[in-house]
């Protein structure tokens, strides 16, 4: 073989490694725009953090504005304290309340900020207090199914037969399960 | 009575013994030889055009079978997917799916699983033909340095290969992935790209196949060169050689895919 020929294929299949690799990068990885420039950091206290975990987004209004950093165990307040880094470029309000939703039904958690109307703005180092705790499955059912169990022992008769109706009308359209419509 | 279960046990420990002597003094010269290559590898990169060579051996002519089997592998992963993620209502997930399983996992060990069936028994079976052919003497007797001259420059074209097969076979994976998931299944197409850009990390995910990838290609390509430089001299020793170096390279990425994953888990 030709050394010419044979420069000729290496230097295609390298190149050919090198895009597959640019490839995975930008189109797959999307190493462009999950970089997050400079932060400040800001902490705030929750009660229960379900299953947020370090790295996880933190979003307003939908878009990324910043990570969590770091999450400790305040064995004082028996709270957890998560550490989120937000981008420079966007100032909260000192009262902005801090949520953990779950995006989807069984996704992955993040910290929602929705702004107040506080003039003063979040600096390094800051707490924000108006905290939401993350929503346990199993505690809102159990409330659930105890709120319907008192509701039902309360009206008795009246409730079950109103119960039936709602369940006939609702027969052609969705399926009604023993809990009843479901809570949202 | 006593004496014969005496006899056989001793036959079966002194057996024992000497496979596990032989074991480890192979894997003493082959750790020997990989120390020899890297002494005398400046030759490699001093007269690259060496190196190219390999590198189009083993490198350009395995592209064929690692771009197929890459399409085939993720166009699979894709309907598989699709049949478990739709029970789930969550389809759009397909292609996260295929992206992290191809660049963290199958890319990286199928490739060097098809690099040691394609390439690696290339190299064994030439090298122990050198060997057998008395090529190998012949070079120290003309005073080549046989390691610099043939087995060095066949361990870096491996080592640089092996990252780029895996890259690209990553990337065509996740375009057959990409073709059986919108155009057939009628996945959306902004949602496929979308959701795996989300959840695909470059640091985590891409970086770390990278890392697997040239470990496995150092793995691979220092059991072919070993297995060959150490074959016996005659034809049916090449062809145990080579039988060992598929099974042996097999063997150490799947064993060693784990030890890295599970580090790179740790951090």
């Amino acid at each position: 073989m030709d050394r010419t020929t044979i420069d000729l294929w290496v230097g295609i299949f390298v190149a050919l490694g090198v895009a597959a690799l640019l490839g995975l990068a930008m189109k797959v990885g999307n190493l462009t725009s999950s970089k997050i420039g400079d932060t400040y950091a800001v902490t705030a206290a929750f009660e229960n953090i379900g299953g947020l975990k370090p790295n996880a987004p933190v979003k307003s209004a939908g878009v990324v504005v910043g990570r969590v950093a770091d999450i400790k165990f305040d064995s004082k307040a028996y709270e957890a304290v998560v550490t989120i880094k937000i981008d420079e470029r966007y100032n909260f309000p000192k009262d902005t309340f801090a949520n953990i939703y779950t995006a989807g039904l069984l996704g992955e958690q993040y910290v929602g900020l929705e702004a107040g109307g506080d003039d003063a703005v979040l600096k390094n180092g800051d707490k924000i207090t108006q905290t939401q705790d993350a929503v346990v499955l199993e505690k809102m059912i159990s409330q659930f199914l105890y709120n319907k169990a008192s509701e039902t022992k309360s009206e008795d008769g009246a409730g079950k037969t109103a119960a039936k109706e709602d369940a006939k009308a609702d027969s052609g359209s969705a399926k009604s399960t023993e809990l009843g419509d479901p809570p949202f | 009575m006593f004496n014969s279960i005496f006899t056989t046990i001793t036959r079966f420990l002194s057996n024992l013994g000497r496979r596990m002597i032989e074991r480890m003094w192979r894997l003493g010269a082959g750790a020997r030889l990989f120390f020899l290559t890297l002494v005398y590898s400046g030759e490699s990169f001093r007269r690259f055009h060496l190196t190219l060579r390999e590198v189009y051996f083993t490198g350009v002519m395995s592209l064929l079978i690692i771009i197929v089997s890459a399409f085939f592998v993720g166009m699979v992963l894709a309907l598989q997917g699709y049949n478990t993620l739709q029970k789930y209502g969550s389809s759009e997930a397909i292609g996260v799916l295929v992206a992290l399983s191809l660049v963290r996992e199958l890319g990286p060990v199928v490739t060097a699983l098809l690099f040691a069936g394609r390439a690696g028994t290339a190299i064994t079976a030439e090298i122990g033909l050198m060997k057998a052919t008395e090529q190998l003497s012949a070079m120290e007797m003309m005073a080549v340095n046989p390691i610099a001259r043939v087995i060095a420059p066949r361990f870096w074209a491996g080592v640089i290969a092996m990252p780029i097969l895996a890259a690209l076979f990553s990337m065509v994976g996740v375009l057959g992935g990409y073709l059986v998931a919108v155009p057939l299944i009628g996945v959306d197409d902004g949602a496929f790209w979308s959701q795996m850009q989300a959840n695909v990390d470059f640091r985590d995910d891409v970086v770390n196949g990278v890392i697997k990838s040239l470990a496995f290609g150092v793995v691979c390509t220092m059991i072919a060169l070993f297995e060959g430089f150490d074959a016996p001299p005659t034809a049916e020793g090449v062809s145990h050689a080579t039988t060992r170096t598929v099974v042996i390279s097999s063997l150490s990425v799947l064993g060693l895919d784990f030890v890295l994953t599970s580090f790179m888990l740790v951090v």
